[in-house]
């Protein structure tokens, strides 16, 4: 049956508001209206006031207010309600959140979700388009988790919320109604498996999130060109699976990683190093990267010059070196 | 709008009352001066209905472990001075406050303890060895949390706020009549978290008790750069919480007063804020140098107020103490304090290989692969101690 992203993430809170008495959400504007996005329409209404509610407009206090129901003994399922927006949390998050279980030897722990909804690709003004993975796959004792499937959302989100360590599950605004065939409830790979979304031959395309429709459609047009590609989706940054992906790399020999953020110091630079660390006798070419610009988030018109499309990714791939020859743009120097 | 005649005739009389209802904010706010039970001479000042004094027996159990919390702190603070602790912030003069909170709440109800407070937590009765473990350096908690219902010492500042109304509220969530008790000090009453903690204790009802400890200073910064209000205590009527602000260096005084703010919690009526006016007698912590920023004179005069000698006046002239208490009392101290020296003393094992044992519940590939790296790291080192 046909669904979207929106509607799978909204079974997977009522799934598991259903599953266990533990779980609940709350945030702003996650009550009455649903959540900005819809992802907790309904929710209130059937699990009541007690298990979905709004809270004051504060994000340290959504976060602080969840640990400390962790502490005793709920699962906090709390929603940010854009990227930016979660920004004022950040404390939160990196001094509490990612620590509380190492710092008393795993007395204590932070089994909560924490919701982003992230990136851009929806026309919206400065705030609402940030890509902020890499602040959080900074942080050690986070899992960073981002679906780019509508049953891998709701698999991955139900996994989030039954997993002992705390979770920043981060949603792909522009994907959120696209639709495509699911059969939920579903259980797809688990935390820390990547996930190959088409096989090819002659190079691996690795992207998360709003970067995988993206590597799928740059694929098939560069069927096109010749080039059949390989793409694997990440599924989980953290705990990031280094064995699926070098697994591609060895087949492939080549490798461009693409992501929406900013490419400096990003996960995609993460990624990268990664497969020229396990994977150097088996590349023809460097590992190339495709990331947005290393610019602030630009105004809704200019939007399409900052995200990677299509074009810049086969331009990326055009330059894995195929004739053994250096690539051009650094041989200038 | 048309006005009804039932309208018109219900307002009519209500109009003409004489009577102006209650403020509602103005039973927020504290009483124009904190609350003493005890002057400063360790004299009794006129009893209050609305803060009875508590029993005997409890005062002089207060009186007993401020005593052993004095000596707690100057023997940290002597550890420090030898290097068996990287550093030390000392609560000295703010007895009546570490233990009179502590006391004023039970053993399963939750403390969130900052920095400053390792003479609450003693008093709580965690193992000091326990408590110290974070200065000491060995880890950054050595209780276990759920054992003492107490968070790990906060020191991001006023983060703990937000924690403890979380807390309070899941446990009301899940029909346990728990209160949680967070400390905070004046400084840190400027940060976001105490605005927001205290916000959301407020909006959900949370059995929270907020403790501002206000000892005059933020390390140097003095409490007219953090505040123009009145008190801190009136931060609590903003966010529709009750609050009263109290002698800190009234032992009997505090402890009455956080007895009140603990059951106004634990009946369910949300929570509430206590600030206490004390001072930090020593500096921020032992790398600190406090004659830069304030002066001797000003530290001498409250020495004349200091809190243990207020309550073992007050006590002795009410035949609670005598002279044979007062010296088993400190001989207890003394018996803790060599306890605490003779343990602090033995260099405590550290496993590096533990550094990956709580990052996750399980660790991640990438982890796996790092702890191997360091067992091979220290299998060399040995190797070569063993050649040498």
């Amino acid at each position: 049956m046909a669904t979207t992203m929106a509607k799978a993430l909204n079974t997977a809170l009522a799934d598991a508001l259903a599953a266990d008495d533990r779980v609940v959400v709350f945030g702003e504007d996650v009550g009455a209206l649903g959540g900005v996005f819809r992802i907790t329409d309904g929710l209130q209404a059937r699990f009541g006031e007690n298990r979905c509610f709004d809270t004051p407009l504060a994000e340290a206090g959504i976060v602080g207010f969840a640990v400390g129901m962790a502490m005793s003994g709920l699962r906090p399922v709390v929603e940010m309600q854009f990227d930016a927006f979660a920004y004022p949390a950040f404390e939160q998050i990196a001094s509490h959140v990612a620590k509380l279980r190492n710092r008393t030897r795993g007395a204590l722990s932070v089994p909560i979700v924490i919701r982003v909804p992230y990136a851009g690709g929806i026309g919206g003004v400065e705030h609402h388009c940030d890509s902020s993975e890499a602040y959080y796959a900074h942080t050690p004792g986070l899992k960073v988790v981002t679906p780019a499937t509508v049953d891998d959302a709701y698999s991955l989100l139900r996994e989030a919320i039954e997993d002992p360590d705390p979770v920043i599950f981060m949603e792909p605004k522009k994907l959120y109604f696209a639709s495509a065939e699911a059969s939920l409830p579903t259980r797809n790979e688990p935390f820390g498996r990547a996930v190959v979304r088409r096989p090819g031959r002659d190079a691996t395309l690795v992207a998360y999130g709003p970067a995988v429709p993206v590597a799928l459609e740059a694929a098939e047009a560069a069927r096109e060109e010749g080039w059949d590609l390989e793409v694997v989706d990440v599924r989980t940054i953290v705990p990031f699976d280094d064995e699926t992906i070098t697994a591609s790399v060895r087949r492939t020999g080549r490798c461009v990683v693409i992501q929406e953020a900013p490419g400096f110091a990003g996960v995609g630079a993460e990624i990268a190093a990664r497969v020229q660390e396990r994977c150097f006798h088996a590349l023809h070419a460097p590992v190339l990267r495709v990331a947005g610009l290393d610019i602030p988030y630009p105004a809704p018109m200019l939007e399409h010059t900052h995200l990677p499309g299509v074009d810049r990714v086969l331009d990326a791939v055009a330059r894995l070196q195929w004739d053994d020859q250096p690539d051009a743009r650094w041989a200038a120097a | 709008m048309t006005t009804t005649p039932q309208a018109v005739r219900r307002a009519s009389p209500r109009a003409r009352r004489t009577v102006t209802p209650p403020d509602p904010a103005r039973s927020l706010l504290p009483d124009a001066e904190p609350v003493r039970l005890l002057a400063e001479s360790g004299t009794p000042l006129p009893a209050r209905a609305d803060y009875p004094e508590p029993p005997a027996e409890v005062l002089r159990e207060l009186y007993r472990r401020m005593v052993l919390g004095r000596r707690f702190d100057t023997q940290a603070t002597a550890l420090t001075k030898q290097g068996r602790l990287a550093v030390y912030p000392s609560s000295r003069g703010q007895e009546a406050c570490q233990v009179g909170a502590v006391l004023a709440v039970r053993d399963t109800d939750w403390v969130f303890p900052t920095y400053r407070e390792s003479m609450a937590l003693v008093a709580r009765g965690i193992d000091p060895v326990e408590v110290l473990t974070l200065l000491r350096g060995d880890w950054h908690c050595g209780y276990d949390p759920t054992e003492v219902h107490t968070a790990p010492q906060c020191t991001p500042l006023a983060t703990q706020c937000v924690h403890a109304a979380g807390l309070a509220y899941g446990e009301a969530y899940q029909g346990r009549d728990t209160v949680a008790l967070a400390f905070i000090g004046d400084g840190a009453t400027s940060e976001g978290d105490f605005h927001e903690g205290i916000n959301f204790a407020a909006v959900f009802k949370a059995p929270v008790v907020y403790f501002v400890q206000n000892n005059k200073y933020a390390i140097s910064v003095p409490l007219s750069r953090q505040t123009a209000a009145p008190s801190l205590a009136y931060k609590g009527v903003g966010y529709g919480v009750p609050s009263e602000q109290v002698d800190g260096n009234d032992p009997v005084a505090v402890l009455a007063v956080l007895t009140r703010a603990v059951a106004h919690a634990r009946a369910g009526k949300g929570p509430f804020l206590v600030e206490a006016h004390t001072y930090r007698m020593e500096p921020h912590t032992n790398a600190d140098d406090a004659t830069r920023y304030r002066d001797g004179a000003e530290v001498d005069a409250w020495r004349d107020r200091d809190p243990v000698a207020r309550l073992e006046t007050y006590l002795r002239a009410r035949g609670v103490l005598d002279d044979a208490a007062v010296a088993e009392i400190a001989e207890q101290a003394e018996a803790y304090a060599a306890d605490l020296r003779t343990r602090m003393n033995e260099q405590p094992t550290v496993d590096p290989l533990s550094l990956f044992d709580h990052v996750y519940a399980e660790p991640t590939p990438q982890l796996i692969e790092q702890r191997e790296q360091v067992r091979a790291e220290l299998a060399a080192a040995h190797a070569e101690e063993g050649d040498a």
